[in-house]
């Protein structure tokens, strides 16, 4: 994929990967990632990123001190406007 | 979000001010959940402002300058990911993102929600959703290839 077509194919088709994967298209089957390895790759590497995203942050529980300073902040907001 | 659990707290407080603030002005036009997640984000919005971004509008805000833009994806084959991305590696490069790139990142590949939704908390297109989010994972693309592992380590 060094010649000036191909590199264009590559940009348009590039171009259209935000819209084609953010629409759920299964971008594997499109006939330019069939044919063009540097895209094929790019897309795995996308997927890897994606997936490795997915299993990253435990879900962060706030500590039980933060609620009780919360609710102190509104009774004094309140007590302030009252 | 932010990078830090302190701040987040901090965040999380606010948030919840906010909230007793203005949940007599919700009138039911979206989801309460949308309407609190919107409300969440921008809470988290005006802390990054604070710190330095420049914010004149969400969509500039959220276009990094030129030097932080992703490349191009026209490099060799043979630098690419090798299957198993180093935890650590992928935190950090994350942690590094542009705000408003780390912003759909963090709201879509981890915490799952979809193009709509994040348009309608961001108040964007969802157009612009999901051409951040490919910036995103381009420009994550772009540090983990740079540095696989020398930024985990740091």
């Amino acid at each position: 994929m060094t010649d000036d077509a191909n590199e264009l194919s590559c940009a348009a088709f590039q171009a259209q990967l935000p819209e084609l994967i953010g629409a759920g298209v299964n971008t594997a089957e499109h006939p330019h990632v069939q044919s063009c390895e540097l895209c094929r790759t790019l897309l795995s590497d996308l997927e890897t990123i994606a997936e490795a995203a997915r299993q990253l942050f435990p879900i962060e529980e706030p500590p039980d001190k933060l609620w009780a300073q919360i609710e102190l902040r509104i009774r004094t907001e309140e007590g302030s406007a009252g | 979000m932010v990078g830090n659990i302190a701040e987040a707290e901090d965040l999380t407080q606010e948030a919840f001010l906010q909230l007793h603030r203005k949940i007599a002005t919700f009138r039911g036009d979206s989801a309460f959940s949308t309407w609190l997640h919107r409300l969440a984000v921008n809470v988290v919005l005006m802390q990054l402002r604070k710190k330095g971004l420049s914010l004149i509008s969400l969509d500039e805000a959220m276009e990094p300058t030129p030097e932080e833009r992703p490349g191009r994806s026209f490099g060799a084959p043979d630098l690419a990911l090798s299957g198993a991305i180093d935890r650590l590696a992928l935190q950090k490069a994350i942690d590094d993102l542009p705000a408003g790139y780390r912003l759909i990142f963090v709201l879509h590949d981890i915490e799952g929600y979809e193009h709509n939704e994040i348009a309608a908390m961001l108040e964007c297109s969802i157009g612009n959703s999901k051409s951040q989010l490919h910036k995103a994972r381009l420009k994550l693309r772009e540090t983990l290839r740079m540095h696989p592992q020398e930024e985990g380590r740091r």
